[in-house]
């Protein structure tokens, strides 16, 4: 079947709804693709908050946002990128409010704020109330309420349909194709714009609090496709993983007051951030976890993970600001946080790289800017590059909000001057030539083992500490998958809710996405932020104060350009907390 | 330990009905049922087909009938259900495949109620304000995931299914006692019909189903209050 709209967008979640709603009050004939249902997305999981320097509780600045995003990136971040965020995420948060979003409420009748990790008042001296928040289910309740605001626009929903293809001609993006899970039927979507907001790819790794679902399908069909993927080597390890699962405990338990301790029962990271200690950015605060675990502090019979405390704080605070992760804890671990401390372990969390886009969300295709007219992209598929090296817990939900509005507004701006293209080719077939080969394959490998193979080896390879070494075995077993991963078969051959096919599908998307992550990583030889090589343990800002561009030439092949920072108001300086 | 997992199975393309299919299956006392279901999928039966997303009890996406109940497969253990577990698509709902339902039906509920803020004055340059009390009065609705638990365990649904349902009167309750909102008389349209909240027999099956916890049937009994209050 065929289907047109102005701007379709790939992806339900906070990003993609936000794109959409905006898209759609632009006055564009938008439509949602995407592989669930709505409100299934991951950003429902996102618990802490979304900062914005609302000043409600505190004295806050944008500016002093600004800087704790450029400092959190480890100058990283292009600065043009956070400045446009910390003004504008005031702005949307009250927007959401108005909206009708439930944050949670001061007794002055305003909005609630709380601190998180990395955010500071006057410029790094102590942490800030600046996470605006709904318990610990504040990402939940900006998805809600983007789908109700969806639902009040009427926009279209084209649900549990799984792009296989993003049609590009003559460097214009002109077009999808998509799986419908329903029927096995393959859909060309013609439209004036795509915005890709898919969401991550936290499933590279064994252990992350992502969903099974988010295996980076759209990263690695425009990677195939010979278009860049920027700055894939930082990847964020949240600290607080319930260990052994990975699920997320959010930092906002440590902004109420939790700290973390190892097995001797010390609060470590004094010795690691001694001003703001536990609320210390993410890859700090990892990074020290993994220290502690190594040099034998670790915790439990393997001495393999730390503990969260949080049986210091009084219990209606646990109860009623923190009312989830206290029932995974209860629930997973039988352990109840009022009583005894919570055993946690990093946990593969969200990738700093992805597409990259213009401030207006618009996909470039080099280290020029050069636009590729039609595309567009927004939240964690994207690379604005907001976060840098590493982002602060609650910029994420602040930057699904601030660049899908600016997405969805752009797009549907471009939509209403541009015409439906003549399509030059049949572009179903690539996509069913895939999908049949699998379905019609006898080879031996399977997909589980696959996965799980790379999963592991991701972990011991390319996760919190990397060196030369293992990188380079890991882009050989990379190699190796790629070329078994040809060798798949599946047991369901029928066309009805397939999902075994498409586990296989994300299967290939998830090798892509990591043969750009650990290509990269073995080719920036210094550590900053999220990626830390311990055979280059400085920050080398005289060769690297640069993002990388990662292109496919074939597998197991990779190129590099760079594109310059951008830097303007803050200096890089040594990060120190 | 040994599990026994009987799973009920359709297969639209091959089947007249549903069937029980029996496997064993290796298991820790803490996995999750939905553990064991991926472990029927990768080593055993690649073709069983069930939704899942986020695996830990917040996307909504595996709502199953398990050992007799509504749950979700994710937020269930095997050591609370012992070492015969039985998995059933949720009743009410057109089965497609195995374990997933045409939750089309359930959405287009949703919609009937409204389930956005209502309010056309203008917005202040500020957030609008509201008490912690104010937001006290509808935080259990709040927590809705839109599972379909509660709905697809109501028997006044398994015969009518035409009533909306728990979860869009959740949904409802969410914003008719929002201090913001103004709609309440555009939704209690749908909510007093003949397929709104006067079908419901207080059967507390909603409430005993939801995975979060909400007093679905306590929400639904004030809605039910509101639209007799809202007549005098």
């Amino acid at each position: 079947m065929a289907h047109r709209h102005e701007v379709i967008v790939v992806g339900a979640g906070g990003a993609g709804l936000a794109t959409a709603l905006y898209a759609a009050r632009e006055g564009a004939d938008v439509a949602v693709v995407t592989k669930l249902y709505p409100t299934r997305s991951h950003t429902g999981a996102a618990q802490g908050g979304i900062g914005a320097a609302l000043g409600n509780v505190e004295e806050d600045h944008w500016e002093w946002h600004m800087f704790d995003t450029v400092k959190g990136g480890d100058y990283l971040t292009d600065q043009d990128a956070a400045e446009v965020f910390a003004k504008e995420v005031i702005e949307a948060v009250l927007e959401l409010e108005h909206m009708g979003l439930p944050f949670d409420r001061l007794p002055s009748g305003k909005i609630a704020q709380r601190r998180f990790g990395g955010h500071t008042k006057d410029w790094g001296k102590a942490p800030v109330h600046r996470a605006a928040h709904a318990a610990d289910r504040t990402g939940h309740m900006i998805l809600q309420t983007l789908y109700q605001q969806c639902v009040k626009h009427n926009i279209t929903f084209y649900n549990e349909f799984h792009v296989t293809d993003v049609i590009l001609e003559d460097g214009v993006a002109k077009g999808l194709v998509a799986y419908e899970l329903a029927t096995g039927e393959l859909h060309l979507f013609q439209a004036k714009a795509i915005v890709i907001a898919s969401g991550g790819f936290g499933r590279i790794y064994k252990v992350t609090s992502n969903a099974y679902t988010l295996t980076g399908d759209l990263q690695a069909i425009l990677y195939r496709k010979g278009l860049p993927l920027e700055d894939m080597e930082f990847y964020q390890f949240h600290p607080t993983g319930l260990y052994p699962l990975g699920i997320l405990l959010t930092e906002g338990a440590r902004g109420e007051g939790g700290i973390l301790r190892n097995a001797l029962g010390e609060r470590f990271m004094e010795r690691y951030a001694p001003t703001i200690k536990d609320l210390a950015p993410r890859d700090m605060v990892a990074r020290a976890m993994y220290l502690e675990v190594r040099e034998g502090r670790g915790v439990g019979p393997k001495k393999d993970h730390v503990l969260l405390d949080l049986t210091h704080l009084p219990p209606e605070v646990i109860e009623k600001k923190l009312p989830d992760i206290t029932e995974f804890s209860r629930i997973y671990l039988g352990v109840d946080p009022l009583k005894e401390p919570v055993p946690v372990m990093p946990t593969a969390h969200y990738a700093m790289g992805g597409i990259p886009t213009t401030l207006w969300g618009q996909v470039i295709r080099d280290e020029n800017n050069t636009v590729v007219p039609g595309l567009y992209a927004a939240g964690e598929a994207a690379c604005v590059s907001l976060h840098g090296a590493n982002r602060l817990g609650t910029n994420s939900l602040g930057d699904l909000v601030v660049f899908g509005r600016r997405a969805g507004i752009h797009a549907a701006r471009f939509a209403k001057d541009a015409d439906y293209h003549e399509l030059k080719a049949d572009h179903l077939g690539e996509s069913r030539e895939r999908i049949e080969r699998i379905k019609n394959s006898t080879g031996k490998e399977k997909v589980a083992v696959l996965r799980a193979e790379l999963q592991q080896s991701m972990m011991d390879h390319a996760s919190v500490f990397r060196t030369g070494e293992l990188l380079t075995k890991q882009v050989d077993i990379l190699k190796e998958l790629m070329d078994r991963y040809r060798h798949i078969s599946i047991d369901d051959k029928g066309e009805a809710y397939n999902t075994e096919l498409v586990e296989a599908l994300e299967l290939g998307y998830l090798l892509e996405v990591s043969e750009a992550l650990v290509h990269s990583a073995l080719n920036r030889t210094e550590s900053r932020g999220a990626h830390a090589r311990e055979d280059y343990p400085e920050r080398d800002d005289a060769n690297w104060l640069k993002h990388t561009l990662a292109y496919k030439v074939a597998d197991g092949k990779v190129t590099f350009r760079y594109k310059p920072v951008v830097l303007g108001r803050f200096e890089p300086k040594a990060r120190t907390y | 330990m040994q599990v026994t997992l009987k799973i009920l199975r359709f297969d639209p393309a091959k089947d007249q009905k549903p069937t029980w299919h029996t496997y064993q299956v290796e298991a820790e006392p803490w996995d999750r049922v939905l553990d064991l279901l991926h472990k029927v999928k990768w080593d055993q039966d690649g073709t069983l087909a069930f939704r899942r997303s986020c695996g830990h009890g917040i996307c909504g996406s595996d709502a199953m009938l398990i050992n007799g109940r509504n749950r979700l497969a994710c937020k269930t253990l095997v050591k609370d259900l012992g070492n015969v577990i039985t998995v059933e698509p949720i009743r009410g709902l057109p089965v497609e495949k195995d374990l997933i339902v045409d939750m089309e039906p359930f959405f287009a509920a949703y919609r009937a109620v409204k389930p956005y803020l209502i309010n056309d004055e203008p917005p202040p340059a500020r957030e609008r304000l509201q008490s912690p009390e104010e937001r006290e009065r509808f935080d259990h609705g709040t927590k809705c995931i839109l599972c379909a638990s509660c709905t697809t365990s109501c028997p006044v649904f398994w015969v009518n299914g035409a009533y909306l349902g728990p979860a869009a009167i959740v949904q409802a309750h969410r914003f008719i006692f929002d201090s913001r909102d103004r709609g309440k008389r555009e939704r209690f349209k749908a909510l007093g019909s003949g397929s709104g909240v006067w079908r419901c027999r207080t059967a507390y099956n909603c409430t005993e189903a939801c995975p979060r916890e909400i007093p679905v049937t306590q929400l639904i009994e004030e809605v039910k209050r509101a639209i007799l209050f809202d007549r005098f």
